[in-house]
């Protein structure tokens, strides 16, 4: 212990201490603020999350009991309810296929799309697809219903995931453009000094290299559709509904049982949970991407 | 038989040369084409649509009224113009929360701590939450009789709050669950930012004898500024555009009330609840007027500060 500090590690101030001498001191008490704020943001953020997978595993009068909010027994009713009793199997299965397709249709559209408007710095171009991101949901809807039921296709898959894909398309140009972006030209211009043309070059270097690219862009783009809700409302039929528009059915008739929808809910979220944990470093990279270029 | 191969063989490779002469357009073509058709045909529909009496069946004869439907939007006090005030309201409050709220947040992440993947993780998670998942787990925390919302305020000694069930207090609450799912989306694009400053101007304004707030507010902000102003873009459009939340927690109308009823909303009940194609077609032609019109102003700022 020095001599300029009491025992219990505060600083003398009875003394003329040296501003060197404050400066650890200020940047531990910062230390203890960062942690607790810390700590509060991540309660923030994840209790409301912890408490609906609660209340999935409670019964309805357990739910409505405030001394039973976090000590109850719990029950696997309300998943058997939604599970067995509501097809639930069907739309999860639905939700799945439609955001597959049209996540995989659209990186071939958009691949090739975001590599040309990158290296030709379409500028222009790109601004045409990025419109999409800007034009409100419903403007589209009332032509496509119009259009679709007129050709009968609505409820069916195919409207549904060429909805998804005006979602999963813009989102993918813009992520791979900004990843084409800051991908070095000289691979590609060596590998045609070496006599490939410049598809080859495109398809051989240019593609093998950006599988981080593009797996940043189909996580995002699958997680985008997964959580579409508008476009499926209109477009989907009972067989094709996906999930968003199961639950939102969910509380459409009578009393609500919450045990239920929170098993729901949670049904619906968890798959997109678990792919976020495992890609956690593919989707922060996606959701910045553009953004420190200024 | 060598003479067929070797056409075969020049025409493939014509086509091969054809192909990459032109592979700026073969390569882009086919989205643009996609995204265009898809765009630009139902906005050519909608604006065609705006100017009929289009009503109930979509196969229903339809009439040409001319700006009619214009006219009676603008003229509605009812129903528009309160849904553009709620579009507003709802769109900067939650805005001017978030873009402070997540500067503070990315301000505390900035610097590596132990632990910081699992921080980072619980900020990822509302952000990738289905919108419609979250607006009913919201509905149950904020149920007046059985929410925790309520129990917490009454364990902190407050009473109690009705929340979402009364149209005063309904939008404030919406804008806070926007705010729950959405801060995490400026944290991310600001830390990417600040990630990317270089320390050297700090360093230097920090031996000068500046202190924390002025190197924040005289050095690190103005550096961070083009971030900060494509975070505002990216989520003014989406708030904008907010309609799974209120639609999952409010329903048809935004409310009995309609208190919640924004623009978006408004649209998409004259459209599939009311069928009133030809009305919400004009509505949806001055929202998207309305987005343009942000937008342009938000741009235009942001080339003034380059």
């Amino acid at each position: 212990m020095s001599a300029t500090t009491l025992t219990d590690g505060r600083p003398d101030t009875r003394s003329a201490v040296p501003a060197r001498r404050r400066k650890p001191l200020r940047s531990r008490a910062y230390k203890v603020f960062r942690v607790v704020m810390l700590i509060l943001v991540v309660i923030v953020f994840i209790a409301p999350l912890a408490w609906m997978l609660l209340a999935s595993f409670k019964t309805n009068v357990d739910i409505y009991d405030a001394g039973k909010s976090i000590i109850f027994s719990p029950t696997w009713e309300n998943y058997n309810n939604v599970l067995g009793r509501n097809n639930y199997f069907q739309f999860i299965f639905n939700s799945f296929w439609v955001a597959f397709c049209s996540t995989a249709l659209s990186l071939v559209l958009g691949v090739p799309a975001a590599y040309a408007m990158s290296r030709f710095t379409m500028h222009r171009s790109a601004l045409v697809v990025l419109m999409a991101r800007i034009i409100p949901g419903v403007s589209l809807l009332v032509p496509w219903y119009y259009v679709f039921s007129n050709m009968r296709l609505v409820g069916g898959f195919s409207v549904l995931i060429l909805s998804h894909m005006f979602v999963a398309l813009p989102l993918i140009v813009y992520i791979m453009m900004s990843f084409f972006d800051s991908m070095p030209l000289e691979l590609e211009e060596s590998a045609q000094v070496d006599g490939l043309t410049a598809i080859g070059a495109f398809s051989r270097i240019t593609l093998p290299l950006s599988v981080g690219g593009i797996a940043t862009a189909g996580i995002l783009s699958f997680i985008f559709s997964w959580n579409n809700f508008m476009f499926a409302l209109v477009l989907s039929g009972a067989h094709t509904k996906t999930l968003p528009v199961a639950i939102f059915n969910f509380v459409s008739y009578a009393s609500i049982d919450w045990g239920g929808l929170m098993a729901a809910a949670v049904v619906v979220t968890i798959p997109i949970m678990v792919i976020a944990l495992f890609t956690q470093k593919y989707i922060v990279t996606g959701l910045t991407a553009g953004a420190t270029k200024g | 038989m060598t003479v067929l191969t070797t056409t075969r063989k020049s025409a493939w490779r014509a086509y091969s040369d054809w192909a990459n002469t032109h592979r700026k357009w073969l390569f882009a073509a086919p989205a643009m084409i996609f995204v265009g058709v898809l765009i630009a045909f139902p906005l050519a529909w909608t604006l065609y649509l705006s100017l009929t009496d289009a009503h109930g069946s979509v196969r229903a004869a339809s009439h040409f009224v001319g700006f009619g439907n214009y006219l009676e939007v603008l003229k509605d006090t009812e129903r528009f113009w309160p849904a553009t005030g709620r579009t507003f309201a709802f769109t900067l409050s939650a805005l001017a929360v978030e873009m402070v709220l997540g500067m503070c947040i990315a301000l505390l992440l900035w610097r590596p701590f132990r632990g910081e993947k699992w921080v980072r993780v619980a900020i990822l998670l509302p952000l990738v939450a289905t919108p419609v998942a979250v607006g009913m787990m919201w509905r149950l925390i904020f149920d007046p009789n059985i929410g925790f919302a309520n129990q917490l305020l009454n364990f902190l000694g407050l009473p109690s709050q009705p929340w979402l069930s009364s149209p005063e207090t309904a939008l404030p609450t919406l804008v806070f669950v926007d705010i729950w799912q959405w801060t995490p989306m400026v944290v991310l694009i600001l830390l990417a930012g600040l990630t990317a400053l270089s320390d050297e101007p700090d360093e230097a304004a920090r031996i000068d004898g500046a202190n924390a707030w002025q190197r924040f507010r005289f050095v690190t902000l103005p550096l961070l500024m083009p971030t900060v102003i494509v975070a505002v873009l990216l989520r003014s459009i989406d708030a904008l555009k907010t309609f799974d939340i209120l639609y999952a927690t409010k329903g048809k109308g935004g409310g009995s009330f309609n208190e919640v009823e924004t623009l978006n909303v408004y649209a998409y009940g004259l459209s599939f609840d009311y069928n009133s194609y030809g009305l919400a077609s004009a509505v949806l032609i001055l929202f998207f007027l309305i987005i343009v019109a942000c937008m342009f102003i938000l741009t235009r700022r942001r080339k003034g500060n380059k």
